[in-house]
């Protein structure tokens, strides 16, 4: 090596350096780091997505989209989108401060997503599950037609499938935009649970922050098993609503998941890294009804009949 | 009832009022001055004239101011109105009675029905007593084991609304309002007799609808039905509590416009200026109305009546 050679990548060397002591912009910093809201503990974004964005130091609970949740629930590649391209029209010709079709396709801008749930078929720990997924980021996950829609459809298809049905809640309620056709969303998903029900299915309901208004008053409080997640802000009216009404000052832990499980409202509040193994055992639990499907899946796909032959899921009563 | 108290004017009924008050302070004259019966007389026609003018471009927050009115006709009217023999139901049977929802037997035309209804209250004490119309969710309850009651006994259901919703408190939410409401969706959406619901004031979100999961819905003319009250919905979209006229107007909550998103099937006309005026004549042409159409639902078996309220819900909803 030649010693100019030397000095000029000696100078490169610290060109190199200088880019990364630059300082990173706000933009880059959120994106690495993210501070716990309840501990102000600085987190590494890797980190806390590795631990499904839980602060690892207190627990919190971070809000997480819909797509996020069936990554943490749908085994691997198994769930399989229903009712993709379905999109709200514009009933009322609503316009408040800005029209409801612009209000629409700056929500889908902001959450990347269509509406407000996301509904499959997927696969728990290998069990056949209808699973919905609302998501909060997309117009406060509020119930419209195709929420509501989408909503009985998955269990409509959970009834022909004769599977399990989970639906995960996040929403502030009924949406105003869509007038008096989302209040009747409330009694569609309400009935076709009822047909659920009837027909013997196993309806699980999970509340995570926040479930509020008609969502919680129709589908979210139907669940065979209802599972808050810790923290999770859930009720009927908004906090602000009900201390406007009384003209009183609430206490802290009102319409938390602890105060719900408190006063009955729960079965159980589970923690978001135990979710996923709560949901498997529950379903295996109510097996023996669900397990005739198991064996005419299996026959007709393999057609030498050796459907039996496969390993019977844990706790299959049969 | 009380039909013999004089109407109280609303905010937009004001110039009629005040040309009603003109013309007692002529009528006061007019033995001492005969000469002035033709001034009363076309005073007369011109508050006729104005009268149909002004109720016939009511805007959606007149209909609201209608619906909300303190003398206007409460279930418990109704009710009496309708069997004067009523039997009265009480209590959740599970520790309260709430009084803001009215349960009990009612026979209409022959017809036996389980009726439940939100009940405003009249005085100041009633008021309070009925929580203005809002009920707890030991009222939802209530409403829950007389439908329970009707579909084991094969009676029809009837439902009246006129709540602002469901009440928002402390209580509330620790005994579970949403799940009291859910429940009530569930249980009407399956019970195989008849249901048939009349929004007969306010018909104010989920409140209104965990008693109006109905085979058939009427409407009084100025009635409003919406899926939150239009404060509500001006505080939020709005963010300003004077918007309240827009956020009628935008949510499309009058029993016209209803009946056009084909929410409700029927829309009973009220007398000139809304049912306070004569309380006789709403109660029976809702009555009329009422019987027809249980009439109707009772040519059907069970199976197919449930059949055709789980159908109708089920059609609810615009997307693409």
């Amino acid at each position: 090596m030649d010693l100019k050679d030397w000095f000029a990548s000696r100078q490169k060397r610290r060109e190199i350096q200088e880019v990364i002591t630059q300082p990173l912009t706000t933009e880059e910093y959120c994106a690495l780091w993210k501070q716990c809201f309840q501990c102000r503990e600085l987190l590494y974004t890797r980190d806390l997505r590795t631990n499904l964005d839980v602060c690892p130091k207190c627990d919190y609970h971070f809000r997480i989209g819909a797509l996020d949740r069936i990554e943490q629930l749908a085994d691997e590649n198994s769930f399989e989108e229903l009712d993709a391209d379905m999109r709200s029209s514009d009933p009322l010709n609503f316009f408040d401060t800005e029209a409801y079709t612009k209000r629409q396709d700056e929500a889908s801008r902001k959450s990347g997503l269509r509406e407000a749930v996301l509904t499959g078929i997927c696969k728990i720990e290998g069990q056949t599950t209808a699973l919905g997924c609302m998501d909060f980021g997309h117009f406060g996950g509020s119930m419209g037609s195709v929420v509501g829609e989408k909503v009985t459809r998955l269990t409509e298809a959970a009834i022909e499938r004769k599977s399990p049905l989970i639906v995960v809640c996040s929403s502030g309620g009924a949406r105003m935009q869509e007038g008096i056709l989302s209040l009747m969303q409330m009694a569609k998903t309400s009935s076709v649970l009822k047909s659920f029900s009837d027909a013997g299915g196993l309806y699980i309901s999970i509340l995570t922050e926040p479930t509020f208004g008609g969502v919680t008053a129709s589908f979210a409080m139907l669940g065979d098993f209802i599972i808050a997640e810790p923290g999770a802000r859930i009720g009927f009216a908004g906090r602000r609503v009900i201390e406007q009404t009384i003209r009183q000052k609430l206490p802290a832990d009102f319409q938390t998941a602890e105060y719900l499980l408190k006063h009955g409202q729960v079965d159980m509040v589970v923690s978001r890294n135990k979710l996923k193994a709560t949901l498997a055992r529950l379903i295996t639990f109510h097996q023996s009804s669900a397990s005739e499907l198991e064996i005419e899946d299996n026959s007709s796909e393999n057609s030498n009949g050796q459907g039996s032959s496969e390993p019977k899921p844990l706790g299959a009563r049969n | 009832m009380a039909t013999d108290k004089k109407p109280i004017p609303l905010e937009f009924e004001q110039p009629l009022a005040i040309l009603a008050q003109n013309m007692d302070a002529l009528e006061k004259q007019l033995s001492d001055n005969p000469e002035l019966e033709a001034d009363l007389d076309r005073m007369q026609e011109q508050y006729s004239s104005l009268k149909r003018s002004l109720y016939l471009n009511l805007r959606p927050i007149d209909h609201l101011a209608i619906a909300r009115h303190p003398q206007r006709p409460y279930t418990r009217d109704y009710f009496a109105a309708w069997d004067p023999n009523w039997i009265e139901l009480h209590g959740d049977r599970k520790g309260v009675d709430d009084a803001a929802m009215v349960g009990g037997l009612l026979e209409l035309d022959g017809i036996k029905v389980v009726a439940v209804g939100t009940q405003k209250g009249r005085t100041l004490r009633d008021k309070q007593q009925c929580n203005f119309g809002m009920p707890q969710p030991e009222g939802y309850r209530k409403a829950l084991r007389l439908f329970r009651h009707a579909n084991k006994f094969k009676l029809p259901i009837l439902c009246l609304i006129d709540t602002q919703g469901a009440y928002p408190g402390i209580a509330a939410e620790e005994h579970n309002q949403s799940q009291a409401i859910a429940e009530n969706l569930m249980e009407l959406a399956g019970v195989t007799v008849p249901v048939v619901a009349a929004i007969t004031g306010e018909g104010g979100s989920g409140g209104a609808l965990a008693i109006g999961v109905a085979n058939r819905i009427l409407m009084l003319e100025h009635s409003v039905y919406s899926v939150i009250t239009p404060e509500g919905c001006a505080s939020i979209l709005w963010r300003s509590n004077d918007k309240v006229s827009e956020a009628c107007q935008a949510m499309k909550m009058t029993a016209k416009e209803i009946l056009q998103l084909g929410v409700i099937d029927q829309v009973i006309k009220e007398p000139l200026g809304g049912a306070h005026h004569d309380h006789q004549s709403v109660a029976a042409n809702l009555k009329i109305a009422i019987v027809e159409q249980l009439q109707e639902l009772l040519k059907l078996s069970p199976q197919e009546v449930r059949q055709h309220r789980q159908d109708k819900f089920r059609a609810f909803g615009s997307f693409r």
